[in-house]
């Protein structure tokens, strides 16, 4: 119904958001399996010469695995489920769902990345929750848009 | 600022009013929540945390009903069967009627799985790798309605490009043109439910109708046996039952009728589960086996059980729309920036002042000599419009344009219609010549037939117009191209939508043609005066 955990603005949406007019690179779903949430493991042209390719689908891998994670239709996951029918979902008011604590995790993964990998080469990620899990944002800080 | 500054000079004594006014001033920079300024349709209540579609008027009824009957229920049955036969009788219907109306508040305020519309920059981007896989093409040939084909475990699965949302819709995602949005995992939208059903609410809509349709069977049981009792104790008089107890006649009715289309429901969305598709789905026969061919269901998990327990009570997104964040100038910046867009070049010699390089084009603004090609949508498909008029009268920047791209016609241009003149005849007695002609407007070869009164001296003799090989039509793409012939040196943009409520007005009033009704759940172009010509040579 309600999303009880966000009351304010998302966690540090503030400080995750990338400056305006710089040139961004979209990294798209892949849905060779299915609806899954899950991202291509292309490395984009623009980002050549600024990232290794390792680093990068190290990430991009690291980050499927947790969607992976979050969508997996596991035992206690329809343990969950079946709880949460039988409460008539009113035990989402206590707790979180499994895929939204997965969903912090990527949040602080990026945040990781961001702070490890990406901004000592100029280049921000935003987390894909941002952008309705639709892609992966890549912003090249010292670019201009139309590079 | 310097205005500021001379109003202190002069009103240094009015300190108390300025302090007024500051307090007014805060007052007025009251926080927005991200669901104020939502670009879709929806409705929000309690700051952010409920929403539902726009027209609430028949989950109203539904809701009506259902306590409606049931508290009828409550009060007459349940009385006499609770003495006469069990307790368990109304506290059954109690657990059943909570749980049927919280599934239906679950269903009708939640989020069904709307996907957020894409960004500025994301959608440029998207455009330029459009642009670059139809860069082959010449730029007066129109490309085919934008779709992408991907392998879904082996199956080959068309995404389309929404116009709307600016995005290529997910597998199994389709718009829901009441709301205005791109819903993943849509199913269907539900009048009576007040909502779209898509993913995330699928199973709240799954235990309402299966809770209602127990509801229903049971209130209905009860209410016949009630009368039933009655009539034994009366000596087998029904008609005395009735008088004695006519609530009961009127909740058998309601029920008897509604039982019927909701078990039908039930058993339908049971089957759906089962074989894990979506009304969408099974309405377009996507996974049918069509002549042989059998199209495997590439989502399902292969057993009957498992969709079942996958659909409802498998894992499930949160809502990817922040409703009650707060709107930072970053965040109004980011969905309102303008967007870097290149023009597309076409052939030098006709004369056009094209800008060269990259233009700022901006979404809000009306003063932008920018040319744009509109595009609208009709329920998610993007289906050509056969049945408009075109008298691409006035052209303007569309908020809604899938690019820009600057189409030189080889109409021989016109002076621009002028509504004001008040002795202008009514636009609909052209010459049809036009229409006599057309090829993808068939049924107003019938007006050609019409005495048309005699033209004004200054009445312009042709209309700007499409030639049928550059019209949207069935047969998209696959007219050649036009011969070459000479240019004008001016412009005329084409493929521009107009509404010109006038000639819908007669053309309705004419009924030559009948528009479809979802015309008027289009998203209206907004029109300028701006208009650009060389010459009318």
């Amino acid at each position: 119904m309600s999303n009880h955990h966000n009351n304010g603005s998302r966690a540090g949406e503030t400080e995750q958001m990338a400056p305006s007019q710089c040139l961004k690179v979209f990294i798209q779903r892949d849905y060779s399996e299915g609806t899954v949430v899950k991202f291509q493991t292309r490395f984009p042209q623009e980002l050549d010469g600024r990232l290794e390719r390792q680093a990068f689908e190290a990430t991009i891998n690291r980050l499927n695995s947790y969607f992976a994670e979050a969508e997996n239709a596991t035992c206690s996951t329809y343990c969950e489920g079946c709880l949460a029918c039988l409460t008539a979902y009113l035990i989402y008011i206590c707790k979180e769902t499994h895929y939204e604590k997965c969903l912090k995790k990527v949040s602080k993964f990026v945040a990781e990345q961001n702070q490890t990998v990406y901004e000592p080469r100029g280049l921000k990620l935003t987390d894909p929750s941002m952008r309705g899990l639709r892609v992966i944002e890549i912003s090249c800080l010292d670019r201009p848009p139309n590079a | 600022m310097t205005l500021d500054s001379e109003y202190q000079l002069v009103d240094l004594t009015a300190i108390h009013s300025e302090g007024t006014d500051s307090m007014s001033e805060m007052a007025r920079d009251r926080v927005t929540k991200k669901w104020e300024v939502f670009a879709g349709r929806n409705r929000f209540y309690c700051d952010g945390r409920l929403m539902t579609a726009p027209n609430g008027g028949v989950f109203l009824l539904t809701v009506f009903l259902i306590t409606g009957t049931c508290t009828l229920f409550f009060i007459y049955d349940c009385s006499y069967l609770a003495e006469k036969v069990t307790v368990a009788i109304p506290i059954i219907g109690g657990l059943l009627f909570i749980f049927t109306m919280s599934s239906l508040l679950r269903t009708s305020l939640s989020d069904p799985g709307i996907i957020p519309r894409a960004t500025p920059e994301e959608a440029a981007y998207v455009e330029k790798q459009i642009e670059v896989t139809n860069s082959a093409n010449s730029p007066t040939y129109r490309p085919p309605p934008r779709t992408k084909e991907v392998l879904v475990k082996g199956q080959t699965i068309k995404l389309k490009y929404c116009f709307t949302c600016k995005i290529f819709r997910p597998p199994r995602a389709s718009h829901c043109s009441l709301c205005d949005n791109c819903v993943d995992r849509f199913d269907h939208h539900c009048p009576w439910v007040g909502n779209c059903v898509g993913r995330r609410n699928y199973r709240f809509f799954y235990m309402f109708i299966v809770s209602l349709a127990f509801l229903a069977v049971f209130i209905f049981a009860c209410a016949i046996a009630h009368l039933i009792l009655i009539t034994k104790t009366n000596d087998g008089q029904f008609l005395e039952a009735v008088k004695e107890s006519p609530p009961s006649v009127i909740v058998a009715t309601i029920c008897f009728f509604s039982v019927w289309s909701i078990l039908g429901l039930a058993g339908f969305h049971t089957y759906l589960t089962t074989s894990n598709q979506t009304t969408n789905e099974d309405i377009k026969g996507s996974f049918a086996s069509k002549r042989g061919q059998e199209n495997m269901n590439p989502y399902s998990q292969g057993n009957v059980c498992l969709n079942c327990f996958y659909i409802l009570c498998g894992p499930v997104t949160p809502s990817l729309l922040d409703r009650r964040g707060i709107v930072t100038d970053d965040y109004r910046a980011e969905i309102s920036r303008p967007v870097n867009a290149e023009i597309n070049q076409p052939i030098k010699s006709y004369g056009v002042a094209v800008q060269n390089g990259p233009t700022q084009v901006t979404m809000n603004s009306t003063d932008m000599p920018g040319i744009y090609r509109q595009t609208t949508e009709t329920t998610g498909m993007y289906s050509p419009l056969k049945k408009h008029l075109y008298r691409a009268q006035h052209i303007i920047p569309s908020k809604n344009c899938a690019s820009q791209k600057i189409i030189p016609s080889q109409a021989p241009l016109l002076p621009p219609y002028d509504y004001n003149t008040p002795t202008r005849k009514p636009a609909i007695n052209p010459p049809l010549e036009v229409f006599k002609n057309s090829r993808s407007l068939p049924q107003l070869k019938t007006l050609s037939g019409r005495p048309t009164s005699p033209e004004p001296a200054n009445y312009p003799t042709l209309r700007p117009y499409t030639p049928p090989e550059k019209r949207y039509s069935a047969n998209f793409g696959a007219r050649a191209p036009p011969p070459a012939k000479q240019r004008p040196r001016s412009c005329v943009y084409e493929n521009v939508h107009v509404q010109d409520e006038f000639c819908m007005n007669r053309v309705r009033s004419d009924k030559v043609m009948s528009l479809t009704p979802k015309v008027k759940n289009f998203p209206t172009p907004e029109f300028s005066q701006m208009y650009i010509q060389e010459s009318f040579e």
